[in-house]
């Protein structure tokens, strides 16, 4: 116990601890359990909001699910007069849509991605990604606008014809050529698809340990040959950039309506044909359908499209999970 | 037959190097149409009367796109109130907690939120909301926020992870609680790359027309409420786009110049902004 | 001990950029025995294989001046395919890199694969040959279809050896091979690298100045891009002609 006359010569800058310091400690503590919690709460509303958007579209969904039931996703009628309405249709434009584009896009976003991480040199790779990066930025309807005025009237002069010249034996090939149609949103979607597929493509091929490359090459093999060992090691990020292009590709709506021709038929007569895909009949139909059934047929189409990219999307992050167990690499996302 | 062999390989090497470089070109042609042809046909659309007028009547002539900059200024307002706030708190959580199992399942759901088309969005906010208050800013603000979380919140976790863990550890070892640290010393160094989040996440929905359509549908007057719904640049494109009316047509070339440089633009400055921040 | 030069190395210089990394090297590697390359960090030692097998020139702003005559040719030499010289001078990492998607059989099939042989029997026995070279035959003949990442790591070593090995090259450069292994596997492998010096020319780099006294049968010296000493092992180690060699054999410094 130092003497008074001395205090001055220990004085502390510091409130003398109080005598109830453990009380202190207890405050300290809630603040962060407090914090934890609400931010916990907050960031959990994503997953609510997910289960919300399932119940809501099922719920607005209800008066067409009562009448047609299962049946729905392969009805083949669409009628709001006589109140029939069958997606199957939508559903085969989706698909044959998202499909054209990836046969387009999965090549051309492979190549980018080569070019970019393993032929540019970096200097200018940085420049030309970012360009890529920009094509993703445009907006749909831009390009929905692009493709009404730019690239129907160009693909009907000067593509079109020579294709179907040369190719119209087939089937695919054989119908009137008006511009629009199944073969230009395929296209159009490709070149949407692209810019994102790439980047995930290139980030990946930058991050694959460059020792499997040398090897190859001190074996011996040509570049092109050592690039073909490092995509056997990233082919499970292949097909999850491919699967999430997929994904992105069934849901637009705006760019695709804009040039598909919104034909509501099973089958379009060829790829030149115009048809119809699920998201495109809600941007064409849904502000002017006042009818409840015909609203309810559209949330329900609504419905099968969040399911389908939901199940799109899951499979893409299990195919990702699984490649980082198998390489116990690391690998972003 | 070796020698053959040889030359096989060579040239298969040369083609990949040359059909490499073409999907490059093929990949970048048609941004640059788009940027040519939007800039070639937007800009003779734009004169005063372009920002100061509101949309035409239909057999009007002229007009502009003035009430929907209003309009998307006042959406993308609202959906920032409702989307930035929720976005940052979840990637101060995924920040700081990364290490929970919630923390999975959050990102895990963020990620899906993040693929889901903007269309089926725009559905649920219309399900949600507009089926109560009718068409309306407040729905359509909604679903842009939405969109806004993800974009956000991954923004705010990876700016987070930037900040040195020293910076952290000083202001713990002085005796900060930790969630003081989060937000008073973390997501204050880390607010310049939050903030280009949040910009980019702007840009986005500044472009978005899906969701808006659905929750909102066209509006050709000013602003008369928040449960009322407003005009809205991207929409109107799509509306205009597939008028047959010469001065829509042009609107709607203009629109999308005026679009496509502010979002374009954002990025551009969002990119170089990032770069000095890097060296 | 043949006295045959494998290799021969005149007057190389190499560059990163505008930092010189090797200043005139001049020496030979010889036929069927170990040349070890030892050195502190920084020397240049592994600049100095990877100029062997024209890999150092793969890294951006490298630069090559000089001569390394291998086979009656200077490899250097404009028309002289790369990949032709790495098929026939062989090169083993420091840390072991096989091919983790493929197979054990698959990874040391890839180099005969990719310069063109297809015959499945003929493939069979390649590897099977190769896998017996680097004395990893025993321990995977139950099962060549498990992945390579199922490999321990002195495995996976003894397997990209195997696969460098499968080509028949006459030369196989080893840049510090065991550094990354237990000390048993560094042993195996040390074995392996005599059986291996009965037929090949072998030149391993080392920082490790005993590894190098128990496996070569010439040793380098290089210090700062420069070659000290060159000769047999016993003579530099018993008997060396310059003080720096003798200060790092007896390991006052690196």
């Amino acid at each position: 116990m130092a003497d008074s006359g001395r205090a001055s010569q220990n004085h502390t800058f510091f409130p003398k601890a109080s005598s109830n310091g453990k009380g202190k400690l207890k405050v300290f503590l809630i603040g962060d359990k407090a914090f934890k919690v609400f931010t916990a709460v907050v960031a959990s509303s994503t997953f609510l909001i997910i289960g919300l958007m399932v119940y809501y579209l099922y719920l607005g969904s209800w008066p067409s699910i009562e009448k047609f039931g299962m049946g729905f996703a392969v009805g083949i009628e669409w009628n709001p007069v006589k109140g029939v309405f069958g997606a199957l249709p939508l559903i085969l434009g989706t698909l044959v849509t998202s499909a054209i584009a990836l046969l387009i896009a999965l090549p051309v976003s492979l190549g980018v991605a080569l070019a970019l991480s393993e032929y540019m040199p970096k200097k200018l790779s940085d420049i030309f990604s970012f360009f890529v990066e920009l094509l993703a930025a445009v907006p749909s309807v831009v390009y929905g606008l692009w493709g009404i005025y730019v690239l129907i009237p160009f693909l009907r002069e000067a593509i079109y014809p020579s294709i179907k010249s040369s190719l119209g034996f087939l089937p695919f090939f054989s119908g009137p050529i008006y511009g629009g149609g199944v073969l230009t949103a395929g296209l159009l979607l490709a070149i949407m698809i692209t810019p994102i597929m790439s980047a995930i493509m290139r980030d990946l091929f930058i991050l694959t340990p460059s020792a499997l490359k040398e090897a190859a090459i001190a074996l011996g093999a040509t570049k092109w040959e050592a690039i073909r060992t490092m995509m056997s090691y990233a082919r499970s990020g292949i097909i999850a950039a491919t699967i999430l292009g997929l994904g992105r590709a069934m849901g637009e709506a705006m760019a695709v309506t804009m040039v598909i021709g919104n034909r509501f038929q099973l089958l379009p007569s060829s790829l030149f044909d115009a048809w119809y895909t699920m998201a495109a009949i809600l941007a064409n139909e849904f502000i002017e359908a006042i009818d409840h059934l015909h609203i309810s047929a559209l949330i329900n189409v609504g419905l099968l499209l969040l399911v389908i990219n939901l199940v799109v999307l899951i499979c893409a992050r299990l195919v990702i999970w699984r490649h980082l167990k198998a390489v116990g690499g690391i690998m972003r996302e | 037959m070796t020698e053959l062999r040889e030359w096989f390989r060579r040239l298969k090497d040369k083609l990949v190097h040359i059909l490499v470089y073409l999907a490059l070109i093929a990949a970048l042609t048609p941004l640059f149409s788009v940027l040519w042809e939007v800039f070639r046909r937007g800009i003779s659309a734009i004169n005063l009367d372009f920002f100061v007028k509101p949309t035409p009547a239909v057999g009007e002539v002229g007009g502009g796109v003035a009430n929907a900059i209003q309009g998307t200024l006042i959406t993308i307002g609202l959906a920032s109130l409702i989307g930035v706030p929720i976005g940052i708190i979840t990637g101060m959580f995924l920040s700081e907690y990364s290490e929970t199992r919630l923390s999975s399942f959050v990102r895990l759901f963020n990620e899906l939120l993040n693929g889901m088309p903007s269309i089926v969005i725009g559905l649920f906010a219309y399900a949600l909301i507009a089926t109560k208050i009718g068409f309306s800013v407040t729905a359509a603000s909604f679903a842009l926020a939405l969109i806004m979380i993800p974009i956000v919140s991954r923004a705010t976790e990876e700016a987070l992870k930037l900040v040195p863990a020293t910076i952290r550890e000083a202001a713990l070892a002085l005796g900060m609680p930790r969630w003081k640290t989060a937000i008073f010393v973390a997501l204050r160094g880390a607010r310049k790359a939050v903030a280009t989040g949040v910009l980019l996440a702007m840009a986005r929905i500044a472009g978005e027309s899906a969701p808006v359509l659905v929750t909102m549908g066209y509006w050709k007057w000013w602003f008369t409420g928040f449960d009322r719904p407003v005009a809205y640049l991207a929409l109107n494109i799509f509306l205009f786009a597939k008028s047959p009316f010469e001065n829509w047509i042009a609107l709607a070339w203009g629109s999308a110049l005026i679009l496509v440089v502010i979002i374009l633009g954002i990025n551009v400055i969002v990119r170089l902004l990032m770069r000095e921040k890097s060296l | 001990m043949s006295s045959l030069h494998k290799i021969e190395v005149e007057n190389l210089n190499a560059w990163y950029g505008h930092q010189q990394v090797l200043i005139d090297i001049s020496m030979n590697i010889k036929d069927k025995a170990v040349t070890a390359i030892m050195g502190p960090s920084g020397c240049g030692k592994t600049t100095f294989i990877r100029c062997l097998n024209r890999m150092h020139e793969l890294v951006p702003r490298a630069k090559v001046s000089g001569k390394v005559i291998f086979d009656g040719v200077n490899i250097y030499d404009n028309g002289v395919d790369p990949t032709w010289v790495r098929r026939r001078i062989g090169m083993v990492f420091q840390k072991p890199n096989p091919f983790p998607t493929l197979s054990v059989y698959d990874n040391v099939a890839f180099g005969p694969r990719i310069h063109g042989i297809r015959d499945r029997k003929l493939l069979d026995q390649i590897v099977k040959q190769s896998l017996e070279m680097a004395g990893l035959w025993e321990e995977v003949k139950g099962d060549l279809r498990r992945p390579a990442s199922a490999l321990s790591g002195g495995q996976q070593q003894r397997l990209c050896i195997a696969r460098a090995l499968a080509l028949e090259p006459e030369v196989i450069l080893m840049d510090e091979p065991t550094s990354h292994l237990d000390p048993i596997s560094a042993a195996k492998i040390e074995m392996l690298i005599r059986k291996l010096a009965e037929k090949y020319a072998i030149v391993i780099v080392t920082h490790n100045v005993q590894q190098a006294a128990r496996v070569s049968d010439y040793v380098a010296f290089f210090y700062m891009g420069k070659l000290i000493e060159y000769g047999p092992t016993k003579e530099v180690f018993e008997r060396p002609k310059s003080e720096l060699t003798e200060r790092y054999v007896t390991g006052k410094f690196g």
